[in-house]
């Protein structure tokens, strides 16, 4: 029973992160039609920077602030100087990213070194709370309920606000809301910054526990390409429910046949595939 | 011999000719590791350039005959030909599994699915340590042959390198120029009207899926047999990156163009090696400015460079001839 309530709360943390990364590429994604392959080095980028910020003496909350700033900042950089040369050119599109993680990558293990470094948690959420016969890392039910609040939050943005409004608009059918006076060039560039802000932020919420190391990018991006293929391209509650599948399979897959875990993340993409193939909650992409 | 194959007849000679003027091995085993590559580059071809499908996670397929090969002929004791001739089947049989999947969908799905899928071989291949030995790989995989084909040393290595590039591309050629092949390319530039015009547009992608899976396989085949050690980092995305450069940078769905990007980029890794020791930073830097100035790749832009310059050369003031008349 402990063994399952435990790993049951790990799943979770895991998911929140995934949720944290795969949404924003679904929100670029879906608004876009760009598969920002860049994703998970940006992600990495994040805990390298939060973890420079609090040698640096920041404390972890403005280490988290100022990498998710710094990451959605190089983001809006990509976008308006590169990412929109290519507009509507899937391959080169697809290319650039990939480069640009690869960039983004080297530069990390050349600044940071190969060594896999430990990002402290903040001192008010160290140490350990019981919950039954359970004993739970303070930290990993922080994470649980901040990938909670980011995805309401989220969900707040897109179904609540005229922003979000613009958004779901420019995603139906672009053409037809820049008619109708959306500016999308900036919108584009606003949901860029978003998206890879969220990734810079769920690095730095990750760091505590994933640790910070060179080939990070390597193995969160696939599971947020799982993610996303899941729950749907450009869906939020799509990444949300995808996120926590992916999450509980994948901590309960390494945990119970820790030599194939990666192989039983098959299982799920087989069986959403063969019933929806544009995912759960995605919509047919043109 | 037509126009057409004089150039990669001349090429391959040429690559052939190697080991009678280099003394030192390392341009032979240079020459064997652009053979090697230009096989895996022409089966991602297929796909790429003709069908449409971009994939990310093309290594999968060498990377899993590498692997079978590599396993059976050291853990499972058999003999180089026959656990070559396994793997070989077993990659198709598992690549016929992965189409089911990959070829549910197109465009930025399969680009994810594939990479995916790759992801997910490479993860087993990293994880599953009493079987595949881990990030230490498999080593000691022996080279078939004998006293009557000596493929010990390199130069008859690279022979048969470029004896399986030779068929690759004659193959590829054929296949291209084929009903089929023009059929392809038909449901890459419009999968909804060979649809409506009576095509099985999934089927002959499954085709397309297969004859990339085949020539990939071939040369995870000689990739396992050249280094004699395998290990995950030929799954990396790193890997299947490098291929799909090759194809693009030389030109998608050209002929040619998957070799000399296969040349250009197994060259650029080894001087890379030498003077610098950051290949996957050139890797990333080499993308971007390859999209951004030369989206096409070498092939094409040559030909549209060569036109250009022909456009530039002031053209002659027309001879004034009286025309003939007709009815002369």
């Amino acid at each position: 029973m402990t063994f399952w309530v435990s790993q049951s709360l790990n799943a979770l943390a895991l998911g929140g992160l995934l949720f944290m990364l795969a949404s924003g590429f679904s929100l670029i994604f879906g608004l876009m039609r760009v598969a920002n392959l860049a994703h998970g080095a940006l992600f990495m980028l994040g805990a390298y920077l939060g973890l420079a910020a609090v040698k640096a003496g920041f404390g972890f909350w403005a280490a988290a602030a100022t990498a998710a700033v710094a990451v959605g900042l190089l983001g809006g950089i990509i976008e308006r100087t590169l990412l929109r040369r290519l507009a509507g050119r899937t391959l080169p599109q697809v290319l650039l990213t990939l480069g640009l993680a690869f960039i983004i990558a080297d530069a990390c293990l050349m600044t940071w070194g190969g060594d896999p470094m430990r990002l402290p948690p903040p001192p008010e959420l160290s140490g350990a709370v019981r919950i039954g016969d359970a004993v739970f890392p303070r930290y990993r039910l922080f994470v649980i309920g901040a990938s909670a609040a980011v995805a309401l939050g989220l969900w707040l943005l897109v179904e609540r606000t005229r922003a979000g409004a613009m958004i779901r608009a420019a995603v139906d059918d672009v053409g037809m809301a820049r008619a109708i006076g959306v500016s999308a060039s900036t919108l584009f560039t606003a949901v860029f910054c978003l998206g890879t802000a969220l990734a810079g932020l769920g690095g730095v919420i990750g760091g505590p526990i994933l640790s910070v190391y060179p080939s990070l990018d390597q193995d969160m991006l696939p599971l947020a390409l799982l993610v996303v293929i899941l729950g749907g391209a450009g869906s939020l509650v799509g990444a949300f429910v995808g996120a926590y599948a992916i999450g509980f399979i994948y901590t309960f897959g390494q945990v119970l046949v820790p030599d194939l875990a990666y192989v039983i993340l098959f299982l799920p993409m087989i069986a959403v595939l063969s019933v929806a193939p544009q995912g759960l909650f995605g919509r047919r992409l043109g | 011999m037509s126009a057409r194959v004089l150039p990669f007849a001349v090429a391959l000679a040429a690559m052939a000719m190697v080991p009678l003027f280099s003394t030192s091995p390392f341009y032979v085993n240079l020459t064997s590791q652009v053979a090697i590559a230009a096989i895996g580059a022409l089966g991602l071809n297929v796909l790429v350039g003709h069908a449409g499908l971009n994939s990310l996670g093309f290594a999968v397929f060498p990377g899993l005959t590498a692997y079978l090969v590599a396993w059976l002929s050291t853990v499972g004791g058999i003999d180089p030909v026959a656990a070559a001739l396994f793997a070989l089947g077993g990659t198709m049989m598992v690549s016929a599994l992965f189409a089911l999947v990959a070829l549910r969908t197109t465009g930025l799905g399969f680009v994810m699915i594939t990479m995916a899928l790759c992801q997910i071989v490479w993860g087993a291949a990293y994880r599953w340590t009493s079987v595949t030995g881990g990030d230490n790989g498999l080593s000691g995989v022996p080279r078939p042959g004998g006293a009557w084909l000596p493929l010990e040393k390199p130069e008859y290595f690279l022979w048969l390198c470029l004896i399986v590039l030779a068929l690759a591309l004659i193959q590829l050629g054929r296949f291209f120029d084929s009903p089929l092949g023009v059929a392809l390319r038909g449901t890459r530039d419009q999968p909804r009207r060979m649809g409506a015009v009576g095509y099985d547009v999934w089927r002959i992608r499954f085709v397309a899926w297969m004859l990339a899976a085949a020539w990939g396989a071939a040369a995870g085949l000689l990739y396992a047999w050249y280094h004699q050690f395998v290990s995950p980092h030929m799954m990396a995305v790193t890997a299947s990156a490098e291929v799909l450069l090759m194809v693009v940078a030389g030109g998608a769905g050209t002929l040619a163009g998957p070799l000399i990007g296969a040349a250009l980029v197994v060259l650029l890794k080894n001087l890379a090696s030498i003077w610098i020791d950051r290949w996957v930073m050139l890797l990333g830097f080499t993308f971007v400015v390859i999209v951004l100035l030369m989206p096409d790749g070498i092939v094409p832009g040559f030909s549209r460079l060569t036109a250009w310059l022909k456009r530039l050369r002031p053209t002659p003031a027309p001879k004034l001839v009286p025309r003939e008349r007709a009815d002369g």
